[in-house]
């Protein structure tokens, strides 16, 4: 027990992973990475939070995502790496 | 679209093989919370390897402990597709994820592991995460 399964190794090693994708603009993502190359951020079944919709910030969206998990809004989104400013796994929240 | 038998049936076996009671429909859960889930544990098992790989021996791992619950039963996401929707629907409030793990305490859900909580940790850390709960929340029922 305890050996971690290293599925897709081609992907990069987030794939996989649920990942929280903050951008220089009002949005931030949260999904299951498909992939992260120097291009791209590739996500599966997102959800995405705009700063102060339905009064909540950015980290505010995210501390209850933490806590129960994300409604997906999209079955897939492929973000500019330009556009992101930080990528961070939901699970170390 | 579900995966081939020869590939889910021994993720399957891991946990009947442990005691896990199989709800193959949407009548087996309702069933299992109508009679069971007074202290019950429901497990969302999944393909995924990225996660499952660590909720199954995590599982496996934490229902030696003596406070586990009384009751365990598992749906299979993706394949037993009826029976996993009536048993989310059960939690309506908590997002749909899988693998994920559900406690049950009187009828009412009072712990949940969502996918996010075990993709990032390993098989021990998903077992000491569910014992602590057990203690938590079953412990009181075994003293």
């Amino acid at each position: 027990m305890g050996e971690r399964f290293a599925p897709h190794q081609d992907r990069s090693e987030l794939h996989g992973f649920t990942l929280v994708v903050d951008t220089d603009g009002p949005e931030i993502y949260i999904g299951r990475c498909d992939d992260v190359t120097e291009r791209e951020v590739i996500l599966l079944d997102v959800d995405v939070h705009r700063e102060g919709d339905g009064n909540r910030t950015k980290e505010q969206f995210v501390e209850r995502a933490a806590q129960v998990g994300t409604w997906k809004k999209h079955d897939m989104m492929v973000l500019p790496r330009g556009r992101v400013v930080s990528i961070r796994k939901l699970g170390d929240l | 679209m579900p995966y081939s038998p020869l590939l889910v049936n021994p993720m399957r076996a891991e946990l009947t093989s442990c005691g896990f009671e199989e709800l193959l429909s949407a009548d087996a859960v309702d069933r299992f919370m109508k009679e069971k889930a007074v202290s019950g544990m429901l497990v969302i098992n999944s393909v995924c390897g990225c996660a499952a790989g660590q909720a199954r021996p995590g599982v496996r791992a934490a229902i030696e402990s003596d406070a586990r619950p009384m009751h365990l039963a598992t749906v299979f996401a993706g394949q037993d597709i009826e029976a996993t929707a009536r048993a989310r629907s059960s939690f309506p409030e908590v997002p749909p994820s899988s693998p994920s793990i559900a406690l049950f305490k009187d009828g009412e859900l009072v712990y949940f592991v969502p996918r996010h909580r075990i993709e990032s940790r390993s098989a021990e850390e998903v077992a000491r995460d569910l014992t602590d709960a057990f203690d938590r929340y079953f412990a009181a029922a075994i003293a």
